[in-house]
């Protein structure tokens, strides 16, 4: 069995190791074989394969938007090594078989461990709950249930759901927009530049209003709540204050909510589409300071290929949502290290570490350390790129990051010992 | 000018040129050949997404005037619903070789996506709750009429005042007339419930007030807006009679007019809701005068784009 020995690498920001692999874990470096391949990483830092909490694959259904394959593919090049993958497939993910499908396809064309996220509710129509203890005992494992595009907004559903995955250690990953103050036609955020280009106002009072609704039912019901793609400031404030009064909550925020600010929508260029949608700068700031000081747990992609075409609408007609997979990274970096509002071994914690936690996976965020499944990315702090859509290992090109420089951070990513991606 | 996509394309020279040209464009409306050979084999393309009648039929006799040949398409039942992509609508019609496409959609925005995608001059008719920067100019011509009956060389509208009532959240009109009633030198107050003001609007070139009877007195020119059918049931203020007694132009409200002040309305009026039968039949009405104004001041924009470039 051939091993791997990575050389020089900067473990997690705190100095130079080597890093052996052997059958897919990390293993004693002076322990090296005759029969190794060497990876040279002087300059490099080593942090845990990236969990991503918050994919779209898109397959089944849309395999011309993404596949299990493209959309891992993208991940490994993105520095991940797990992506969960949300329910809003079509089929939906809302039962033990559909859970299982979604897995296998990960086990048979994974670049990354694909790991699915149950619906809460059947079909996600937010009238029913899904078969959560059936699709948690299966063998996907399910423990993360959102209906993700939809929010859970009877607030009945919301705590039978809350209540009933306490049993086997489930979290309910909400997307927090109250249908009745931002509805479906709502994609701008209320302000300025909504008034002004006449589109339909998605108000922060929408998400922030369930925010604060559902750590009340989380506190009520002792159970475990995660809010997705925190977009606004108002959400911080609520979640802070929930955490102070110890209530179980985490949250996530996506790259592009840590960067791009609604007045890139002032073209009606539909790629910068995504609900929630772009706030101004002043939200972008309190996103930051949140992820920084720990209010906002981890960083998740919302990863959301779209065909063409579904992009190539009017503004009001397209489809929402934004590549993340490959950008999230150095977006992160951008942001928050260059800018010294997260060290690296925060930033793990961001990315990996939090991540795999509230997920419960076992095989990921762990340490860089001897006997620990070898996930891991090898990071180079100084490149920079211009971002090239058509680059992408995605099958889609809705990418707002495209003609941007950015950080170009990922030299290597090693999935359970197997090199995934390696820049060329 | 590449394409009349807002109403802040145009600065004040530029609109008192149309403007200007538009008075020039009304006289062929009184002759009784009505055709100028100006665009003689040029294509101009209806691009309707949205049904508009008043709209369309007055760009295809703005054209036919001018001699170009009129094409009307309704690409009406949203693109989505059929499958195709706005842009694969756009470029199909531009495909036939047209020389300006005049696009009417119910998303805001659509004109400009559209203008990104083709050669062709593009012409914003109406994008969503955005814009509608022909209604702005018509009005203007209009607004314009009524100030050079006492000053007839009037050119600015400096020093007077306008006041736009209603919906002005869902109002292309609106949004349109600030921009350009604002670049003429007027100043403009919006007049609506708090509920049908648009967010942000404390950053536009405006004042704003929710009482119509402390605006009216002041104002040279009182533009009264639709009610959509929609608003009525949406929430937006709780009922007909509430809306009327607070913000219709009633036979009362007409008599607390600034005198010499003048009535607008975009149409289609909904009468007895926003306008009272008085005030829209009032001798100070200009509605009839702003739909003549429709054809001059769009042959006059299609000149500008297409008149000068071969």
């Amino acid at each position: 069995m051939t091993e791997l020995l990575i050389r020089g690498a900067d473990l997690n920001g705190r100095g130079p190791s080597d890093l052996l692999i052997r059958n897919g874990r990390f293993v004693d470096p002076s322990d090296a074989g005759r029969d190794v391949d060497r990876l040279d990483a002087d300059g490099l830092i080593a942090l845990p394969g990236l969990v991503d909490l918050h994919t779209h694959l898109r397959e089944p259904g849309r395999e011309d938007a993404e596949t299990v394959e493209s959309g891992t593919l993208a991940a490994a090049r993105g520095g991940f090594t797990a992506v969960l993958a949300m329910a809003n497939t079509t089929p939906v993910t809302d039962t033990a078989e559909a859970a299982a499908h979604i897995a296998a396809l990960g086990a048979r064309d994974g670049y990354a461990e694909v790991v699915p996220v149950g619906a809460v509710s059947k079909g996600l129509d937010g009238i029913e709950l899904a078969e959560l203890g059936l699709m948690a005992r299966c063998s996907a494992g399910v423990r993360v249930f959102s209906d993700d595009g939809h929010c859970v907004s009877d607030a009945r559903l919301m705590r039978r759901a809350l209540e009933y995955v306490r049993a086997f250690d489930g979290v309910i990953a909400q997307h927090a927009q109250d249908p009745q103050l931002a509805g479906e036609g709502a994609c701008c955020h209320e302000g300025e530049i909504s008034g002004k280009l006449g589109l339909s106002g998605w108000p922060p009072a929408a998400e922030a209003g369930i925010v604060a609704r559902d750590v009340q039912i989380a506190e009520l019901t002792r159970s475990r709540l995660h809010v997705c793609h925190v977009s606004c400031a108002e959400t911080v404030d609520v979640i802070r204050w929930a955490k102070q009064r110890s209530i179980n909550v985490t949250a996530e925020v996506a790259p592009h909510h840590l960067t791009l600010t609604t007045s890139e929508v002032l073209g009606y260029d539909p790629t910068y589409k995504v609900n929630p949608p772009l706030r101004p700068h002043e939200h972008v700031e309190v996103l930051r300071e949140g992820l920084a000081d720990g209010t906002i747990d981890a960083v998740a992609t919302d990863h959301a290929p779209h065909a063409r075409h579904d992009k190539e609408h009017a503004f009001a007609d397209a489809a929402f949502g934004m590549l993340g997979l490959e950008t999230a990274l150095a977006v992160v970096i951008e942001t928050m290290i260059n800018s010294g509002l997260l060290s690296w071994s925060e930033l793990a914690n961001r990315m990996s570490i939090m991540p795999a936690h509230i997920a419960r996976l076992s095989g990921q965020g762990q340490p860089l350390a001897v006997g620990e499944p070898a996930n891991v990315v090898l990071v180079d702090p100084s490149a920079r790129t211009v971002v090239d859509r058509d680059a992408s290992a995605s099958l889609s090109r809705n990418n707002p990051w495209h003609g941007r420089e950015l950080p170009d951070p990922v030299v290597a990513t090693i999935w359970a010992g197997r090199v995934t991606y390696q820049k060329s | 000018m590449r394409h009349l996509l807002s109403a802040a394309d145009l600065d004040r020279n530029q609109t008192t040129e149309i403007l200007d040209l538009a008075e020039e464009m009304s006289l062929v409306q009184e002759r009784p050949v009505k055709k100028l050979p100006a665009l003689r084999g040029r294509t101009v393309v209806n691009l309707f997404f949205e049904d508009s009648t008043r709209t369309r039929s007055s760009f295809e006799i703005a054209g036919k005037w001018l001699s170009a040949d009129v094409i009307n398409i309704s690409a009406k039942g949203s693109s989505v619903s059929k499958g195709e992509s706005l842009r694969d609508t756009v470029l199909t019609v531009a495909a036939m070789g047209v020389d300006a496409l005049v696009i009417r959609h119910h998303a805001s925005g659509a004109p400009w996506q559209a203008s990104r995608w083709i050669d062709a001059h593009v012409l914003n008719a109406g994008d969503g709750t955005h814009e509608h920067p022909t209604q702005a100019l018509l009005d203007a011509f209009t607004i314009r009429r009524h100030f050079r009956r006492t000053v007839p060389d009037q050119v600015s509208f400096d020093g007077k005042t306008v006041a736009i009532v209603g919906d002005i959240t869902h109002s292309r009109v609106a949004r349109s007339n600030v921009l350009l009633l604002t670049t003429l030198g007027a100043q403009v107050i919006l007049v609506a419930p708090p509920t049908l003001l648009p967010s942000g609007i404390e950053s536009w070139p405006v004042l704003v007030c929710t009482d119509l009877d402390q605006v009216l007195p002041r104002a040279d020119i009182v533009m009264m807006l639709r009610v959509q059918q929609e608003r009525m049931s949406g929430g937006y203020f709780p009922t007909p009679r509430e809306y009327t007694i607070g913000y219709g132009l009633t036979r009362p409200r007409l008599e607390a007019m600034k005198p010499g002040a003048a009535i607008c309305h975009p149409g289609p009026m909904n009468r007895g809701l926003e306008i009272s039968a008085d005030a829209a039949d009032a001798a100070n009405s200009l509605i009839l005068g702003q739909v003549a104004a429709g054809v001059s001041v769009r042959m006059s924009v299609l000149y500008e784009l297409l008149g000068g470039s071969e």
